[in-house]
């Protein structure tokens, strides 16, 4: 009887976190004029109009393009990071980590207004620069907690006996830790990925005018009105953002598979 | 000669050991250097901006004046707003806890396919936050879905203007945070020994009385760091209100963005980011001192 009680009380969770992004991919559909209820009909309409939308396809590729630079920089700083922590018995050790993961404990509005700030006193303005450097700050915790937690499970006895083989301490990186490391790079690189795409907070304060990434793209066009393009928009976005992790999850389990870990 | 040889050897090995102790450091450098630059660094220098003063025109004038720190901390204005913030996110937490626990319990005990109703609860999550955020307009717009509905009933006659309250604030927090508070009771649930609520049934306890006397309190920790993570994450936001709020629903960031944004006054918006940071860190500090940063760690990872 309770237990009933708790699984309808859960199955009514899931609707309510569920419901509104179905809402949002079923009115990306509709034939409907004005892109709302009552649904007229089934179209494709709306993906043609927003393939043909130059501002949101420009704010696509601008996302894209940080995005990836964003995850390819956190993902260096944050292995080197973590394989100092885990490898290392270095002093300062706590202090050190909570230095690593401040950039989640400090309010995001408050980061971007700092490095705003001290970054323009330094004569860098609002720049594409300045909008990588943020989001490489907050993503870097993430990655760095990704990669530790993977890097402690490897066993530093297989390291050991490339080193005492002859390997240098270079070759014994890239033969054996990089390779056992690799879902929890490609993890961590995602993550970034994923957090830099969606992130509106701090690229707000940073972006220069005439840049715009997706988030700040609808976050203009939601100004007026919403367009059933933004539904459309979003549509795509559900599928890139739950498509890639499963996609990213399958390849790390690929990798893991074949190299034994 | 074998003097030499011994001497030599020794400075070698002298020569690993230094560098084995300098490695960690040169691997922690570039991180360490991008946090301190990119963010310590500038946290301490709004610290000095929130003392210097705006001017008419031009650069803004450095110094020691107090002017802006009066104005944040007098203005009733200010102090208004800072405490319906905190009125706000203690409202989105406690509603979080409220639709997670249960949740994150019949998670965690479910037999089988707890990692594929994880998984499902932290999809979301995955998608793009401004999309979930106006997803509520679809739904509670005047030609929404809800609108729709109750007119296609008969129950009203014309559509209902639903939004833009602090309601459909709230609404969209709760709809933002909620995996954050399931994740973390999940991971303190899920840590607890299911024997222990068998003793305790055995020992003649109800389910219910099992339930609040062992695995409740043996849960709490989890549902303190879902609930830290909400309130300070809630009381961050500034998007939010603007999709969602009306014109007198504004929460403290978006103060914070008036100021340096719109009014470009820097000085000021940067005493205000300033007090949001000390206001938030106090919490965290108690959090800290009481339940240690562990069991955040756990809940993140």
């Amino acid at each position: 009887m309770g237990w009933r009680l708790i699984r309808t009380y859960t199955v009514l969770v899931y609707l309510f976190m569920f419901l509104p992004i179905a809402v949002v991919v079923l009115l990306s559909f509709n034939a409907n004029q004005f892109g709302s209820f009552p649904m007229t009909g089934l179209s494709t309409r709306w993906f043609e109009v927003l393939w043909n939308n130059d501002a949101i396809m420009r704010a696509f590729r601008t996302s894209i393009v940080l995005g990836l630079m964003t995850a390819v920089i956190s993902t260096v700083l944050g292995v080197l990071a973590s394989l100092a922590l885990v490898r290392y018995a270095i002093p300062g050790r706590n202090l050190i980590t909570t230095l690593l993961i401040a950039p989640i404990l400090v309010p995001e509005v408050v980061l971007a207004v700092a490095l705003l700030l001290f970054l323009n006193f330094l004569n860098i303005g609002k720049s594409f620069t300045l909008l990588l450097m943020g989001h490489v700050i907050f993503t870097l915790p993430f990655v760095i907690l990704v990669v530790q937690a993977r890097l402690v499970s490897i066993r530093r006895d297989v390291e050991e006996a490339a080193l005492s083989l002859g390997a240098s301490p270079m070759q014994t990186f890239f033969a054996i830790t990089l390779p056992l490391l690799m879902p929890a790079v490609a993890a961590g690189g995602l993550f970034a990925f994923t957090i830099s795409f969606d992130d509106i907070t701090g690229t707000l304060f940073w972006k220069p005018g005439g840049i715009e990434t997706v988030p700040t793209q609808i976050f203009s066009m939601l100004r007026n009105s919403i367009s059933p393009e933004i539904n459309a928009l979003g549509t795509v976005i559900i599928v890139l953002t739950v498509g890639l992790p499963l996609m990213g999850a399958a390849i790390a389990r690929k990798l893991s598979t074949r190299s034994g870990g | 000669m074998g003097q030499r040889q011994k001497r030599r050897g020794a400075l070698w090995i002298m020569s690993i050991e230094a560098r084995e102790a300098r490695q960690p450091w040169i691997l922690l450098a570039p991180a360490l250097t991008a946090i301190c630059l990119l963010l310590i660094v500038p946290l301490m220098f709004i610290v000095v901006y929130s003392f210097w003063l705006k001017s008419a025109q031009g650069a803004d004038t450095p110094g020691f004046f107090l002017d802006n720190w009066q104005e944040v901390l007098t203005d009733g204005f200010y102090r208004d707003i800072l405490f319906n913030t905190l009125k706000i996110s203690a409202i989105t937490t406690i509603a979080c806890a409220l639709l997670g626990y249960p949740a994150a319990y019949f998670i965690a005990r479910s037999k089988g396919n707890k990692l594929i109703l994880l998984v499902l609860l932290m999809l979301p999550f995955w998608i793009s936050y401004i999309i979930r955020t106006m997803s509520w307009i679809n739904i509670l717009g005047v030609s929404g879905a809800l609108n729709s509905a109750l007119i296609w009933l008969g129950i009203i006659g014309e559509p209902i203007q639903m939004l833009y309250n602090e309601t459909t604030v709230i609404l969209g927090l709760v709809h933002f945070l909620l995996p954050f508070m399931v994740l973390n009771i999940f991971v303190s649930l899920d840590g607890i020994d299911t024997n222990l609520e068998d003793a305790a049934a055995s020992l003649g306890a109800t389910r219910w009385q099992g339930f609040l006397q062992v695995t409740l309190p043996l849960s709490l920790p989890g549902l303190a760091a879902g609930g830290l993570l909400c309130f300070v994450l809630a009381a961050g936001t500034y998007i939010t209100p603007v999709i969602l709020g009306g014109p007198r629903d504004a929460m403290f960031a978006n103060l914070v963005y008036e100021a340096i944004i719109r009014q470009l006054n820097w000085p000021l918006g940067s005493a205000l980011s300033l007090l949001l940071l000390i206001v938030l860190g106090a919490l965290v500090l108690i959090y800290n001192r009481y339940l240690g940063m562990a069991q955040l760690a756990k809940g993140l990872g």
